[in-house]
């Protein structure tokens, strides 16, 4: 009994913060927009009893989702996302790693201050520090006025309002979450290993890439899941950073519910999202499992 | 020399003076910042020679390994391998193979790759691979598990992969380091007589370093014994027991008794030793001689003292005590004997009889006897 009621506690949470707002947002995306409080229709009448019911389920249908399927913006959305959230993924890699090599290298004493200053933007509001890029980006921005003083380029870049900004935003907020998987990984890694590969007759690169890297796949790809499924659904860094042309499927969702108050579309869109997530989750989820098996 | 090597054969390359050893440390040193790791080493190893780094931890016989495998470079001195100085070559182009203590077998790759992994960085055709790994794992009886992964085998098979992979290059050396410390006493024992027997299938020159006197005593053709850098003795394991040349060497191997006395000659060969009042003195042979009466430590092994309930009539040496403490072992029984002098002397003898009808027994008055070539008189 005590061990039901321990791991109830979990489920019980995963109930009441996940699946009740999820069969929420599913039932507003089967329903019609409606200029009323909430402005959708049907809402559910208890009062009339079992045939309140009936009509409320009768009232429900697949429509907005055949609209969905229909207006090509939708797919071009949610292809765009998968692109930039790839893209921004694979470039979170390609800093992160070098970062969380020389942390695992580090001298001890020196690992936990480098710790502490991966995670250190956390404690600053994470939308000052995107607008903080706006400063940073923009034409006249700082990053503008120094190349021009440097004399590197002579007339102004245009980043911030492209997708280059998106890029840049998406890898600086996502970063610790990459850095961290791959440090832990190389960190706990027996140093005999390479002294091994080494007196095997490795050179120090190839005991790289036949030993280090091999090994720190686990904390990559772990890495690469905390950064891809957020920044598929992203809205504050496109909406902030992005341009016009940039299309992610956050923004599409934002516009629905808040300029064209159409809920029931809305929802329609956050429920295609969440299913098009829950493949990369489910291979996240049996990584670490693969993970677990293989530590013993 | 007293004795010829424990295993019989006439393996003695250290007393032939034509032989050219395979590795000579010359005059090695080795700092750490203000630690001398090393001080001051010189020493030859043979071609197919066991030969045992023997110490305490902290000695530095570690650090003479890594220098032999490349990882770390004498401060001072000469480390050469068939005449050949060793410092500029780096760990990754020397014919030095390593077995690590962690045993470092590569987590992602399988036993097989892991055999393979030294090969393959050789210029070595695939099929020759192939034949050499199939080859170690017929060694080390480990064909079954070629596929698995290091952390899906046992113990004692990860050890003996380690022993395959360093083995698979041929290397002219093979080091060990502490090769069997993770395993029990019962494989571990099992795994000392599989190593000399792969040592002399393979002809090739192991160096192992251990902590364990035993294991060292097993396994080697020659044991080293090191106190914090030096080497105070290299012997072969019977030598090394029988005729330590120190307290510190006779003290580390086995249980001993250390007597201290002082010590006067009577012939060349034949010392008394008068150790304390009211005791007859201790008659002895002193191989070397004692030119003058001087203080020594007498050392006598347990076993070489004789326990009995009656006065012998005929020893050389017959001393009187009190049974103080018993420690059975099972096989033999250790008697803690207090003089009455107060020198605590440990008398060893096979338990040939049930435990039961043991004849000597706590608080007993025995008689300790010895003859005069069982001890040993150190000077220093």
């Amino acid at each position: 009994m005590k061990r039901f009621t321990l791991i109830s506690v979990p489920y019980l949470w995963l109930i009441v913060l996940f699946l009740v707002p999820f069969l929420i947002v599913l039932k507003v995306s089967l329903s019609d927009a409606a200029l009323a409080i909430p402005p959708y229709s049907p809402t559910l009448d208890l009062s009339q009893g079992w045939a309140g019911i009936l009509v409320w389920l009768d009232g429900l249908d697949m429509e907005n989702y055949w609209f969905l399927a229909d207006d090509n913006l939708y797919w071009k959305a949610y292809l765009s996302s998968l692109k930039i959230a790839a893209i921004s993924t694979f470039l979170t890699f390609l800093v992160a790693y070098p970062f969380a090599y020389g942390m695992a290298r580090a001298a001890d004493e020196w690992q936990p201050t480098l710790l502490m200053l991966v995670i250190l933007p956390f404690w600053t509001s994470f939308l000052i520090r995107v607008y903080a890029w706006k400063a940073i980006l923009s034409v006249e921005g700082f990053l503008n006025q120094f190349l021009l003083w440097t004399g590197a380029i002579h007339d102004p870049l245009i980043i911030l309002n492209t997708n280059v900004a998106v890029y840049i935003g998406i890898v600086y907020t996502y970063l610790p979450f990459m850095i961290l998987p791959i440090y832990a990984a190389l960190e706990k890694m027996d140093a005999s290993l390479l002294e091994a590969a080494e007196d095997l007759g490795c050179s120090r690169f190839s005991a790289f890439w036949l030993i280090t890297f091999p090994l720190s796949r686990q904390g990559i790809i772990a890495g690469s899941f905390l950064v891809f499924i957020p920044a598929m659904g992203e809205f504050v860094i496109p909406a902030l950073l992005g341009g016009s042309r940039t299309l992610m499927i956050g923004k599409v969702l934002w516009e629905e519910f808040f300029s064209n108050r159409d809920w029931p579309v809305a929802s329609a869109v956050a429920v295609i999202l969440l299913l098009i997530l829950i493949i990369p989750i489910i291979l996240f989820q049996r990584n670490e499992q693969k993970n677990r098996e293989a530590q013993g | 020399m007293t004795e010829s090597a424990s295993t019989g054969t006439d393996f003695e390359p250290w007393n032939d003076p034509k032989a050219v050893p395979l590795i000579q440390f010359k005059n090695v040193t080795k700092r750490f910042g203000d630690f001398t790791a090393i001080d001051n080493l010189t020493l030859d190893i043979y071609a197919r020679e066991f030969y045992a780094l023997l110490g305490p931890s902290g000695c530095g016989k570690t650090t003479i390994m890594r220098m032999l495998a490349g990882f770390e470079t004498a401060t001072e001195g000469t480390i050469s391998l068939s005449g050949q100085d060793m410092a500029p070559v780096p760990p990754n182009k020397r014919a030095i193979n390593m077995m690590f203590q962690s045993y470092a077998l590569f987590p992602h790759l399988n036993v097989w790759d892991n055999i393979a992994f030294g090969l393959k960085r050789s210029s070595m055709a695939k099929d020759q691979i192939a034949a050499r790994v199939e080859e170690m794992l017929r060694l080390t009886q480990l064909e079954k598990f070629a596929r698995r992964k290091p952390h899906q085998i046992s113990g004692g098979q990860r050890q003996r992969v380690a022993l395959a992979r360093s083995l698979a290059k041929a290397p002219k050396l093979l080091l060990l380091d502490e090769p069997l410390g993770a395993l029990d006493k019962k494989l571990r024992q099992e795994t000392q007589f599989e190593l000399v027997d792969i040592q002399e299938k393979t002809g090739t020159t192991f160096v192992i370093v251990t902590h364990d006197q035993e294991e060292a005593m097993t396994v080697a053709s020659r044991v080293a014994v090191m106190d914090h850098g030096k080497v105070v003795q290299v012997d072969t394991p019977a030598n090394i027991y029988e005729a330590p040349n120190s307290v510190y060497v006779a003290d580390f191997i086995g249980d001993i008794n250390i007597i201290e006395g002082y010590a006067t000659p009577i012939s060349d060969t034949m010392v008394s030793v008068d150790f304390a009042e009211g005791q007859p003195k201790i008659h002895t042979s002193c191989p070397t001689g004692l030119t003058a009466p001087q203080r020594i430590s007498f050392a006598i092994r347990p076993e070489k003292l004789l326990i009995s309930t009656e006065k012998p009539t005929e020893s050389a040496n017959i001393l009187s005590g009190k049974v103080v403490d018993i420690a059975y072992l099972g096989n033999i029984s250790t008697y803690h004997v207090k003089l009455a002098s107060g020198q605590m002397i440990k008398a060893q003898s096979a338990n040939t009889r049930r435990i039961r009808r043991r004849a000597i027994t706590w608080e007993d008055d025995v008689w300790i006897s010895f003859t005069d070539t069982a001890g040993m008189v150190l000077t220093t």
